[in-house]
């Protein structure tokens, strides 16, 4: 639409009817009934986006994740429903563990009885990152309610950890946006876990169409996203190089902690940024 | 509906662990962050975490997967990141399907 579109220089009606009635009362009443009361938190930081745009801004976000995670969510449900799982436990441990990398690591070292040793270790060293994760995004949570904190920790996956830090580099990361990344995710995952149980039936193996692809190019996308940071190349070069070197010699998830270690080791080595000395 | 008593165990076991790796992150002493070459590290860790994580398949499963992720990368660079998953989706399931 142009500026000097006709329509726009019409004279507009005079909208007064629904202002009448607030006429004569303070403005704080209009926006803050006093019986509602419950929004503390929203009050004490006025200029922020109020909690139901951020998780709704948060769910958006995490929707691709969200979106190519159901084929495999279903392939998780039926490869458990297989080792003789029931939709139950399928639906525990997606709901208490809520790591797929894990949990897919986890079914191919099944037996019966389940070693929880075994278990338990691999699933340890599978979300090693997590240690990494968590302390990065941590402190971008200084607005978080302590509980709140604790709370969003507990739900760091790959995806969302990653969306909560790309928000960061923008703007303050709320809790409200977070639990909508993580949120929608999660019951995503648990329902769709436990309905691969239920059904139990073959899928198709979700490469063969390209999906499995999805979270590569998610994660392609957003490491461009850091492109601006400083010792980027060397950084994701080294990352890179570390992990495949891993994988070729220890196949499994020990690769994403060694290239990690070695990509964030090139980044500390490089020399510290100009600003700093001052 | 069963719940395995072993199972139940492994499951515990394994969050137990989950929860480890992701609560570990909150006791890291804010001081740790003050230092340039810290801050620096701690700044590289999103990169450098996801190249780790996407790089064996990327770099050591085929040539239609490093192809499609060149093609990806440059999406990336211009286009927002449902068409970047778009892009590396076809191409990925195209160049595949090439490669037979």
């Amino acid at each position: 639409m142009g500026i000097g579109c006709a329509a726009h220089r019409k004279p507009q009606p005079a909208r007064t009817g629904r202002r009448r009635r607030t006429e004569g009362f303070p403005v704080i009443f209009i926006q803050d009934p006093p019986v509602g009361g419950g929004y503390t938190a929203a009050m004490i930081a006025p200029p922020e986006p109020s909690p139901w745009h951020e998780a709704r801004a948060g769910a958006v976000a995490i929707l691709p994740a969200a979106v190519a995670v159901v084929p495999f969510a279903l392939l998780l449900g039926a490869l458990a429903a297989e080792k003789g799982l029931s939709p139950l436990e399928v639906a525990l441990m997606s709901a208490l563990v809520f790591a797929g990398s894990s949990q897919f690591v986890a079914l191919d070292l099944w037996t019966t009885p389940a070693a929880w040793v075994t278990l338990g270790s691999a699933a340890l060293l599978v979300n090693l990152r997590h240690i990494l994760m968590g302390a990065s995004i941590a402190p971008k949570m200084a607005g978080f309610h302590p509980i709140a904190r604790v709370l969003a920790l507990l739900l760091l996956a790959d995806e969302i950890w990653a969306m909560a830090e790309r928000r960061a580099a923008a703007r303050p990361l709320t809790a409200a946006y977070f639990f909508g990344l993580g949120g929608l995710l999660y019951v995503n995952w648990v329902l769709f876990t436990t309905a691969g149980a239920v059904v139990g039936a073959r899928f198709g193996d979700p490469a063969a169409y390209g999906f499995d692809f999805a979270f590569t190019a998610i994660f392609i996308g957003l490491i461009a996203g850091f492109r601006h940071t400083r010792g980027f190349l060397p950084t994701v070069a080294a990352a890179a190089l570390a992990a495949v070197a891993t994988q070729a010699v220890l196949p499994g998830p020990v690769s994403i902690a060694v290239g990690a270690a070695a990509g964030v080791a090139v980044a500390a080595i490089l020399p510290p940024r100009r600003e700093a000395a001052a | 509906m069963s719940l395995d008593p072993a199972t139940l165990a492994a499951i515990l076991a394994m969050a137990a662990a989950t929860i480890f790796t992701r609560l570990a992150g909150l006791v890291m002493p804010a001081s740790a962050l003050r230092h340039p070459r810290a801050r620096a590290a701690f700044e590289a860790v999103p990169a450098a975490v996801l190249a780790a994580l996407i790089a064996p398949t990327v770099l050591a499963t085929g040539w239609p997967e490093t192809v499609a992720a060149l093609l990806t990368a440059l999406a990336a660079l211009r286009l927002p990141l449902l068409a970047v998953v778009a892009v590396g989706v076809v191409a990925a399931a195209l160049l595949r399907a090439v490669a037979g």
